[in-house]
């Protein structure tokens, strides 16, 4: 294929300005799908991608597009993930692209994570190309927007196209620049092969699929190939492109192609994204730049809420950690949970993502506990420990000092709002760096943030100070040292491991008070009377009580129609299915995970 | 011959009541009168079905059948009586509110073998029937109570409710002595329930919640005192002389409600009229329809036809009337035993378990009934199993333990 006819390139905005759409537009414009084919959002596919109007994994898609040149190009459109969480899938996803088209909101202008987007695509050494969208809106301002971004960002943006992928206004501008701003792809089609992995899935017939750009050289069917990383070798039985959601297979891929491989590899582990594909008999001299082993940042339990299920939990998590591998885990038991599993995330979306695929996906019901981040624990012997798990916190007098994670957060907001932010982020414990104004009206925060102080409801907190004003992003920075404690929960007299939690040592009273609040809300009355304390190192430092049931009757029959009685008395007992017995207390498997929304505002 | 309890539904008020969720409404002269000529037809057509039972309970309840003007009742227990045997000595009710009542109406349904009135008395305590939303005031029931007994009854309960908005012990402690000073023979005290659907849900939902919880609800009473006004009133009906034989019924000797009894203890039971519930074989519910009009046009028409079971898909018999029907396994007939007949204060009867399912009680529940035991909740001996004060207390607990797998 004639490589000056191929375009490689990513959508990148802030979210809700109108990635999703857009991508929507141009597979509509160039006639892959008619609209009526079309859902709305073809490349968020899956369910919960489409539900939260939010994109989790990378997709790709391959276009023809006839321009008015009266040539027919092949666009390759790599949709990539929105949100802070995956900045790594992110990185991977552009530097399989060549050019990137930048959306912003006629109406909001540039955000934190504009920026941030950006930044990213050029030190990918991408062509950046913007667009204004949602022109439509009655508070659209595009001519202020391109100034901003000609200001802020530093790029050309006088001839932007104007448009709103809503209506489908302009996008035929769109099209034509994708031609003629994005560069073609380079690379030689017989140098030995390089093939960056951007994205893998797994198919039950053929194995892992991974997903990637052809940097140099060619592959075909029947080609033994070899992961760089993993080492993992195996033959080539199917390549191809992508079609809208389906696989399109062809002969072969090479130098500047987007498309998929198979190689029947069975285990997961061996395919990692941001990895290098080469052949095993002709290796390329190294590996592209780039690829990192991805570290969660963010830990939980996680356990079947039907302890039968914890094969089926184990399977899951392999499936799903075939296309995500920054997911992680291991096995772990708990006094309170059984059986399962303590898993790494990127961040808590990331969490709530992987939690609501295994339930929804793989029909899961699923006990999660408190998340919390790693700390290092220095221990008197000079040892460091990585702690994951609150329970494994060795005694206090083992213990020298402990670490905790901070993050740099960028926050751009209104002028309005910068005090109330302010406020925010030193409730939560943050340190003040710096603070610029980018326009008359708007300022960039920047703050260093204890990372678990952000990991609960961080993110909405500052959308509600800022009435909805504030973007947010961050980066890990390093280890600091800090007070920390653990605390701890006694139900009926005893801990229940799956509650306790590592917290800042000033903040534990305040936190241990609203569990023991929260908690009494949620465990049902018993028999008897239910002491719910809290403690820090075996002291008592708040205490709730959940009182004894006395009555509990349904008094009247109507009529001799007993079915609500019946219903009635089946809710109860189906109730109790959902609990788990900590001594004999049953608590509510929703319990474990309602102690984390705390209301701290 | 074989037996069965008929009950006949009346689905109209004078006005509905803040707290009811039962099938009632206000209706006028034409769908009354529409009404009953189609209930007239259902119950000929199951008196020709069913030749060869025999009625040893009758109970005509509501909505307030009272309200319907004397005719309307007259014909509907004249067409009983001509395609139905009626036992001699059957137990035959109708549910009465207070200020519906007239000599006439009282003596045309002692023509009709009525022999039990249940009145709606609910408080003694105008202002409380005003937030109850009730139509009379406690002198207008005074008057018909006494009425009632000039006309001979000598079988009357009345209804009361507690748990009261704003209620305390002392205020219900007034109500329960002054109903009990007019010596009825059966007294039912029943908590209100929030139901959904009513004014009283919309009124009170959150404080519902908070009662339920145990918090101190605003102007629901707190579960404490709701509690101590249920042990006030076993400890005053007692002392005047009733006995407790439900969880919310007191009777004098002799005096128990047969037809409620024969719910407890799965009896044969037959319902008409709309959205009516019958237990017929002891495997077989029924449920009918419940729109009125729908019941008016399909009336016309009564035939049998077959129901497709829910969960076994299995067909049953039914009749065009029914809105559903549901064949129990013997597991569910098992669960209902001891669900409904622990209600009862006397508790149920190893040797009826055995009889209806070839199992001891202890085949199938000894693990339940020993748990039970040790929570205090439930008691027995080599003839019967019971729930204990506290077990009355916790029922809803301690029933539900009675579902198996």
């Amino acid at each position: 294929m004639d490589q000056s006819k191929i375009r490689n390139f990513c959508i990148i905005a802030h979210i809700d300005h109108g990635k999703s759409t857009l991508a929507d537009r141009i597979i509509e414009h160039t006639g892959l799908l008619t609209s009526r084919e079309m859902q709305a959002q073809v490349l968020d596919n899956m369910d919960l991608e489409r539900e939260r109007g939010i994109t989790i994994k990378s997709q790709a898609v391959r276009i023809i597009y006839k321009a008015k040149d009266g040539e027919e190009y092949v666009f390759n459109l790599i949709d990539t993930p929105g949100h802070v969480d995956f900045n790594y899938e992110v990185s991977r996803s552009l530097a399989a692209c060549d050019g990137a088209i930048l959306v912003v909101d006629a109406a909001q202008g540039v955000e934190a994570q504009t920026l941030a987007n950006v930044y990213l695509a050029l030190d990918h050494d991408l062509d950046v190309m913007p667009v204004i969208n949602k022109i439509d809106l009655p508070s659209a301002q595009p001519e202020a927007v391109i100034e901003e971004i000609e200001n802020v960002i530093g790029i050309e943006a006088e001839d932007a196209p104007r448009i709103s992928a809503k209506t489908g206004l302009n996008i035929d501008e769109v099209l034509e620049q994708i031609v003629t701003k994005i560069p073609a792809p380079t690379g030689d089609a017989s140098a030995p092969l390089q093939a960056l992995i951007f994205d893998a899935v797994y198919d039950a017939y053929k194995g892992v699929i991974v997903f990637c750009r052809i940097m140099e050289g060619t592959v075909k069917v029947g080609d033994s190939i070899c992961m760089m990383a993993t080492g993992a070798r195996d033959d080539v039985v199917e390549v191809g492109y992508f079609g809208a959601g389906q696989f399109i297979p062809c002969e072969e891929l090479s130098a500047g192609m987007v498309g998929y491989i198979a190689a029947g590899i069975k285990n997961v582990g061996d395919t990692r994204v941001g990895d290098t594909v080469t052949h095993a008999d002709k290796p390329c001299k190294e590996p592209l730049p780039g690829y990192k082993k991805v570290n969660p940042m963010v830990y939980c339990g996680m356990y079947p809420a039907d302890s039968a299920k914890y094969p089926d939990l184990r399977d899951a998590l392999e499936k799903l950690q075939i296309n995500d591998a920054s997911l992680q885990y291991e096995p772990e038991t708990s006094l309170a949970l059984g059986f399962g599993f303590r898993c790494g995330f990127l961040g808590l979306l990331h969490l709530e993502i992987i939690q609501e695929r295994l339930e929804r996906e793989f029909n899961l019901d699923l006990v999660t506990t408190a998340p919390g981040v790693i700390y290092k624990v220095h221990k008197t012997n000079g040892d460091v420990m990585d702690l994951t798990n609150p329970s494994n916190l060795p005694d206090p007098s083992e213990i020298d000092f402990m670490e905790e994670p901070m993050v740099s957060a960028e926050i751009m907001v209104t002028s309005e709002y910068v005090g109330a932010i302010m406020k925010l982020c030193q409730e939560r414990r943050g340190i003040y760096i710096s603070m610029e104004y980018i326009e008359e009206t708007r300022a960039l925060i920047k703050y260093d943030l204890p990372l678990n102080e952000i990991i609960y409801d961080f993110f909405d907190a500052l959308k509600s100070r800022s009435r909805g004003y504030a973007s947010f992003d961050y980066e890990l920075k390093g280890y600091v040292r800090s007070e920390l404690v653990k605390l701890d929960i006694l139900i009926n007299k005893e801990t229940v491991d799956a509650l306790s939690f590592i917290v800042f040592k000033d903040s534990a009273y305040d936190r241990g008070r609203k569990m023991c609040e929260k908690l009494k809300g949620e465990i049902p009355r018993h028999l008897f009377e239910i002491p719910i304390q809290a403690a820090v190192g075996g002291k008592v430092i708040a205490r709730e009580t959940v009182k004894a049931m006395r009555k509990d009757v349904l008094a009247k029959c109507y009529g001799g129609d007993i079915s609500r009685k019946r219903k009635l008395l089946e809710k109860q007992k189906e109730g109790k299915k959902r609990m788990r017995q900590v001594g004999n207390v049953e608590i509510p498997q929703e319990a474990f995970m309602s102690v984390l929304k705390l209301d701290e505002d | 011959m074989r037996e069965l309890e008929l009950y006949i539904h009346i689905p109209f008020c004078m006005r509905k009541c803040n707290y009811c969720d039962f099938l009632s409404a206000p209706a006028d002269e034409k769908s009354q009168s529409a009404y009953v000529e189609a209930l007239k037809k259902e119950i000929k057509f199951y008196g020709k079905e069913l030749k060869a039972g025999e009625l040893s309970t009758i109970y005509i309840g509501g909505g307030t059948p009272s309200w319907l003007q004397e005719h309307y009742m007259a014909s509907i227990m004249e067409t009983v009586h001509k395609f139905f045997s009626i036992k001699k000595d059957a137990e035959i009710t109708i549910e009465c509110n207070p200020g519906t009542l007239t000599r006439a109406k009282l003596n045309s349904y002692k023509d009709f073998g009525i022999n039990r009135l249940s009145l709606g008395l609910q408080s003694a305590d105008d202002e409380e029937l005003k937030v109850l939303g009730r139509v009379h005031t406690f002198q207008q029931f005074l008057r018909n109570y006494e009425l009632a007994r000039e006309c001979g009854y000598d079988n009357i309960n009345i209804d009361l409710m507690y748990a009261l908005p704003r209620q305390n012990t002392e205020k219900f402690y007034h109500t329960l002595t002054k109903t009990a000073g007019l010596k009825p023979e059966h007294i039912s005290a029943y908590a209100l329930m929030i139901e959904k659907g009513t004014p009283f849900y919309e009124k009170y939902k959150f404080d519902a919640v908070r009662q339920e919880a145990g918090f101190q609800p605003e102007v629901l009473p707190h579960e404490d005192v709701v509690y101590q006004i249920g042990k006030m009133t076993e400890d005053v009906l007692k002392e005047a002389g009733y006995e407790r034989y439900e969880i919310s019924n007191y009777a004098k000797k002799g005096f128990v409600c047969r037809h409620n009894i024969g719910y407890w203890q799965r009896e044969e039971y037959l319902g008409v009229g709309l959205g009516a519930a019958s237990l017929i074989g002891g495997n077989l519910r029924y449920n009918n329809l419940r729109d009125l009009d729908t019941y008016i046009l399909k009336a016309d028409n009564i035939k049998e036809c077959l129901f497709i079971d829910e969960k076994t898909e299995k067909k049953l018999p039914a009749v065009t009337l029914h809105e559903k029907a549901e064949e129990l396994k013997r597991n569910a007939q098992m669960e209902e035993f001891m669900f409904l007949g622990l209600r009862m204060i006397q508790g149920i009867e190893r040797s009826r378990f055995y009889q209806s399912f070839g199992f001891t009680v202890d085949n199938i529940y000894s693990r339940v009934i020993a748990r039970l035991e040790a929570e205090e909740l439930l008691q027995q001996n080599p003839e019967r199993v019971w729930l204990t004060e506290k077990g009355l207390d916790l029922s809803n607990y301690a029933l539900a333990q009675f579902l198996l797998d």
